[in-house]
């Protein structure tokens, strides 16, 4: 087994005596922190554990699949089951994972800055999680809410009596948590850059934030308008979506998936990101085609805002608009494609070595493939009809989004851990979680596009006889995958304190964070660093290496 | 390589200015730091552009769908208030781009002067605001809450039924404003109380400018609301 | 061996009893899984090239084997054939359905139109002949169907899988969808869009019957009017042969032949008189005041139910001459309270 991996001598290797962890002590040096590291654990804390919440949930939910009669849940605790695995997965865990953990603690070091521009308004975007959070368990804990993650109107204001209004409090107070976010994030990439770190320098994982930064910024306020308006419309009675006066229930669909599809890219920009740098990193070579993907990333962000439609084929949209977005749609999987191939192509006379976050980003590359091309054929005008609203679309969001997302959502921590901590976790473990996810995945959600073409539609509490092989399987599959996703979670927590003391750049990366101590100073830099070389240089990087062996010796 | 030059380029601007206390030890320079709080600014700006842009193209819709009942119940609203108002914001935000200078300026007292005249009229804004929600309140033309077709004979019935959902826009666009309103008069007050210990008038005027920007904003959402909400198809009265 | 029974049925169901695929059972099934498959041919050769790419790169470039990386900057012309070809690929995707949307949404003229009510959470029929039903749908083989369909409450979306079509049940908006089965048989019927607790409990059946045997079944499960007699009785009840009296001068224009026309409005625009239209007409009067007319006329929302109002389109729909309406209006000044369905005039 080969590998890269250059530890420094355990015997005498110790944690660097000053950095970001031990700077300050005690809990409200934590909770009152403007430290991005520090803010981005908190993060990491806090999305986790609404991660296991969420995947309770959808423990339950596919464990009342398991047969077809709605035997284990009564019908409305079924659909209370899947909307808080919709609206936690979705608002609390995807979209701040990347962003808000891997994006707070490296973007300021990988620019070359000391921390965001707003480092209050930093910590007050965790604290509005927080708070949106809250409302969400709130809301659970006083008997939930079964509009489904859409709110579709007329049923979430006038046919539900569920907690819909605290439900929609929590997106509105999370929402703006993304919007400052992205702001933070877009102003710190464009006044913050260290000397000499030109736009075309960045590492690609600061493109990938920044288009989804722009997603957040404009996209959300749209949810927040649509969720204030259900909220006034149940509470004192407002007619904008109503029917019964005069409102055209379609215009929230409009204005919910005017965000809700560029959120989707919100979602898996940042994590294409990560995939770009590590993909770089275990191949010892810069990414195929620079510009191309950072273009792409940027691309991704603009055609983003204009395809949204196209979650609306069938509920009698016009022709020309359903022809313009199906258009759209397929431009937009343009760009995604030129990603997978140029990482692909990065391959290509590489000196690969299969280290665990290389392993999560082969996942991810085979999953989101698939999870691509299935989106091609709901974009497809004809092939929607019967596609959507069954579960080939279940199918192909968790494919992009926990077959992608995630895989490099957990590529990125494996990969960012050793600087993030100081500390190793177990190799041959954390691959074997890596592959059991990738297995229980596959098992888990690929007969769920055989179920859709079926016809089995989603969100079904009790389903036809004729399907339930399949559900079987996908149960099944869902068990592997929970072990999957525990594993890691216990190793790393065990490494936190047993873990190999790492070095400042275990995987002899190139990255700027990569030349820091780890764990960083509080300050990041004592000097703001001036950067001459390009991002993935990995001559730079060897020329430097010899450098310091010459001055050492 | 990570070459570590030491301070070249904030050395020279140390030159230029007074090291301010409020300089945040993250910005390597002052310029960058107000450069990126300004530049924050006009996101959120943009955030909120976006904010509102839901409403205005719910507007755009209904009003296109329901024009009969958009100008009936247009007119059910004081132009006089509606006008008296765009004034009084005007003002507010004539005295606000005053406190501005006069923080520029390094004059403390008539900061602090603007910033109140600036709060006064924002809040003489909302009493008019008040006084015309209690008389659609009296004329019962609250969708949901009080709300008859009485006043809408003209049209037919299901046509004045629509008037609802020109009030729900009303309601909703107005209260939104209203809303920000309230923010910044909250904020200005704690910013008066800033000025007077003199924060502002030594050359750190960031804040000022900022939150100016954003009480222009809002003087601008209410320059596209009055003429949208309160001047439709006057000749048909 | 013991292999527990448990599982010996499980993998005995798999085997035998679990398609990959769902009926063919419409005129547009064949062309929608013929688009089916070549998307799933794109998927397979893309997944292949990505897979061989990235397998073939990590054997052959593995450190073993290259210790020492080449760095290559990229290559404008490979960038740009992985743009090209994904897009063209992609268009002739869009085109490909976009042919498909057009092929299924727009009805042949000669289509026979059955009315679909969705509400929590059931589904009712209306057959022009009178025939009602309840999560379930009788269809003649051979022949297009065309649902007209509209929601009483939240959003539905009535779903055949075996025909491949599916539409979205609007509330306050007609809806349509048409197919034309081509084997006898039953077939699932579901509601896809989220309504509530009981959304999972929204399905049925549609059956498919030979036309002698669809025949038979119309005979045989008529309620003795159809859904025109019903509106023709509406209609008068409801005193609109008052205005709309089929006479030149009359306060309301008259309403033979009115189906399918273009009408000119009071505002200047033109209208097509399709069910939409005529059902808008009867609840939002205001928004369809004809040139030349006063609008003076009241609406009927929250009078008449969608069956009603289904009644009263047919009912105009079938009004081809001045006739019937002179002929209603007699019936409903001789026989003061014409029978009424029940439950069909709400006070």
């Amino acid at each position: 087994m080969s590998t890269i991996v250059s530890l420094p001598d355990q015997s005498t290797a110790a944690l660097p005596k000053r950095n970001y962890l031990n700077a300050e002590h005690g809990l409200l040096s934590w909770l009152l922190t403007g430290d991005h590291k520090r803010i981005a654990m908190l993060y990491l804390i806090s999305i986790t554990g609404f991660f296991f919440l969420g995947g309770a949930f959808a423990g339950l939910v596919r464990l009342e699949l398991l047969t077809p009669a709605g035997d284990l849940l009564a019908a409305d605790t079924y659909n209370k089951m899947f909307t808080m695995h919709g609206i936690v997965m979705i608002f609390l865990f995807l979209v701040p994972s990347v962003p808000a953990t891997l994006g707070n603690f490296l973007i300021p070091i990988m620019i070359g800055a000391r921390d965001l521009a707003f480092p209050k308004i930093n910590l007050l975007s965790w604290y509005l999680y927080l708070i949106g959070g809250t409302f969400t368990l709130t809301a659970l804990v006083l008997g939930g809410v079964d509009t489904g993650w859409t709110f579709t109107t007329p049923l979430s204001t006038h046919y539900l009596n569920t907690h819909v209004i605290t439900t929609g409090l929590a997106i509105f107070v999370a929402g703006f948590s993304s919007i400052f976010t992205g702001l933070n994030f877009i102003v710190t990439i464009h006044r913050m850059r260290a000397p000499g770190m030109t736009w075309f320098r960045m590492p690609l994982f600061v493109w990938s934030n920044y288009a989804a930064s722009i997603l957040m910024v404009l996209g959300t306020p749209v949810l927040a308008i649509a969720i204030v308006l259900v909220v006034l419309e149940r509470t004192i009675g407002l007619g904008v979506f109503d029917p019964a006066k005069g409102g055209d229930p379609l215009l929230f669909q409009h204005l919910f998936w005017f965000y809700s599809h560029p959120a989707v890219y919100i979602m898996i920009l940042p994590g294409m990101g990560v995939i770009s740098e590590v993909m770089a990193n275990f191949s010892r070579k810069r990414v195929f085609g620079y510009t191309a993907v950072a273009f792409s990333s940027v691309a991704i962000a603009v055609f983003g805002f204009f395809v949204w439609a196209h979650h609306m084929f069938i509920m009698g949209v016009s022709n020309y608009s359903a022809l313009v977005f199906s258009l759209l749609t397929m431009l937009v999987a343009v760009p995604s494609a030129i990603k997978i191939f140029n990482w692909s192509a990065t391959l290509y006379k590489g000196s690969i070595t299969f280290e665990t976050p290389m392993l999560y980003a082969f996942g991810f590359i085979g999953l989101f493939t698939i999870g691509g091309l299935t989106g091609v054929f709901l974009g497809s005008l004809g092939m929607d009809i019967h596609l959507t609203e069954t579960y080939f679309i279940v199918a192909h969001f968790h494919f992009v989004m926990v077959g992608g997302m995630l895989m490099a959502f957990l590529a990125g921590i494996h990969f960012w851990w050793p600087k993030m901590t100081g500390r190793m976790y177990p190799e041959s473990l954390s691959k074997l979680a890596a592959v059991t996810t990738f297995i229980g995945f596959i098992l888990t959600f690929f007969p769920q596009f055989i179920l859709g073409y079926l016809g089995m539609p989603r969100r079904y509490h009790a389903y036809p006889a004729d399907y339930q092989v399949l559900n079987v399987l996908s149960t099944a599959g869902a068990t592997v995958l929970g072990v999957g996703y525990l594993l890691p979670i216990l190793y790393l927590a065990w490494s936190l304190k047993y873990g190999e003391i790492a070095g400042p750049n275990p995987w002899q990366a190139t990255g700027l964070e990569w030349q820091l101590q780890s764990p960083p100073l509080t300050e990041n830099f004592t000097e703001i660093p001036y950067v001459d070389y390009e991002a993935y240089d990995f001559e730079w990087l060897a020329h430097k290496q010899k450098q310091e062996v010459t001055t050492v010796g | 390589m990570v070459v570590t030059q030491p301070g070249e380029l904030h050395e020279e601007h140390e030159h230029e200015h007074v090291h301010l206390p409020q300089h945040r030890h993250h910005f390597e320079t002052e310029e960058q730091q107000r450069e990126a709080a300004s530049f924050g600014m006009w996101l959120f700006l943009l955030t909120e552009i976006m904010f509102f842009g839901g409403l205005f193209m719910a507007y755009l819709l209904y009003r296109n769908w329901y024009n009969p009942a958009f100008v009936a119940a247009s007119h059910t609203l004081s132009i006089k208030l509606g006008a008296l108002n765009t004034a009084i914001l005007i003002t507010s935000g004539f005295c606000m781009a005053m406190a501005v200078w006069a923080a520029e300026t390094r004059k403390r007292k008539a900061l602090v002067n603007f910033l109140g005249l600036t709060n006064f009229f924002g809040i003489a804004f909302l009493v008019v605001k008040y006084f015309e929600y209690a008389e659609k309140w009296h004329d019962s033309h609250i969708p949901g809450l009080k709300f008859s077709i009485a006043d809408f004979g003209k049209l037919g019935v299901d046509m004045a039924q629509k008037t609802q959902v020109y009030y729900s826009l009303y309601f909703a666009m107005t209260g939104m404003h209203a809303l920000h309103m309230i923010i910044g008069i909250v904020l200005i007050f704690w910013y008066m109380v800033r000025a007077n210990r003199g924060e502002f008038t030594e050359g750190y005027v960031a804040p000022i400018e900022n939150f100016g920007l954003y009480w222009h904003f809002v003087d601008i959402v209410w320059i596209f609301l009055f003429p949208l909400l309160y001047l439709i198809d006057l000749g048909a009265k | 061996m013991g292999i527990s029974p448990v599982l010996w049925q499980f993998l005995n169901k798999w085997l035998t009893s679990s398609a990959l695929f769902p009926k063919e059972a419409s005129t547009i099934a064949p062309y929608a899984d013929a688009l089916y498959f070549f998307l799933l041919a794109m998927t397979l050769v893309g997944v292949l090239i990505v897979g061989a790419l990235v397998f073939g790169f990590s054997l052959r470039y593995r450190k073993e084997r290259s210790p020492e990386a080449t760095q290559i900057e990229g290559s404008t012309l490979l960038e740009a054939t992985w743009t090209i070809i994904p897009l063209v690929i992609f268009l002739v995707t869009f085109v490909w359905g976009a042919l498909l949307y057009f092929r299924i949404y727009n009805p042949p003229a000669n289509s026979m139109n059955i009315y679909i009510v969705g509400k929590q959470w059931m589904w009712k029929a209306e057959h022009p002949g009178g025939q009602h039903e309840i999560n379930t749908l009788h269809v003649p083989t051979g022949r297009p169907v065309q649902l007209t369909m509209i929601s009483q409450d939240v959003f539905h979306s009535y779903s055949i899988p075996e025909f491949r079509v599916k539409r979205e049940v609007i509330p306050g908006r007609y809806s349509t969808v048409w197919f034309n089965a081509t084997e006898p048989g039953v077939y699932h019927l579901f509601c896809t869009q989220y309504c509530g607790t009981l959304h999972s409990g929204m399905i049925g059946t549609v059956t498919a019957l030979s036309p002698d045997d669809y025949q038979k079944w119309t005979d045989a499960s008529t309620s003795g009017m159809s859904l025109a007699q019903n509106g023709e009785r509406l209609f008068a009840s409801l005193g609109c042969n008052q205005c709309h009296t089929g006479d030149a001068g009359a306060r309301g224009p008259n309403l033979a032949g009115l189906y399918g026309k273009k009408v000119q409005m009071e505002d200047g625009s033109t209208q097509l008189a399709n069910e939409a239209f005529l059902r808008d007409t009867i609840l939002n009067p205001s928004s369809h005041v004809p040139a030349g007319y006063k609008p003076i006329m009241p609406t009927y929302q929250g009078q008449i139910s969608e069956e009603g109002l289904i009644d009263l389109v047919e009912y105009l729909k079938s009004l081809k001459t001045n006739y019937r309406v002179q002929q209603t209006l007699t019936t409903a000044t001789s026989t003061e309270a014409a029978p009424t369905t029940p439950g069909m005039v709400k006070p």
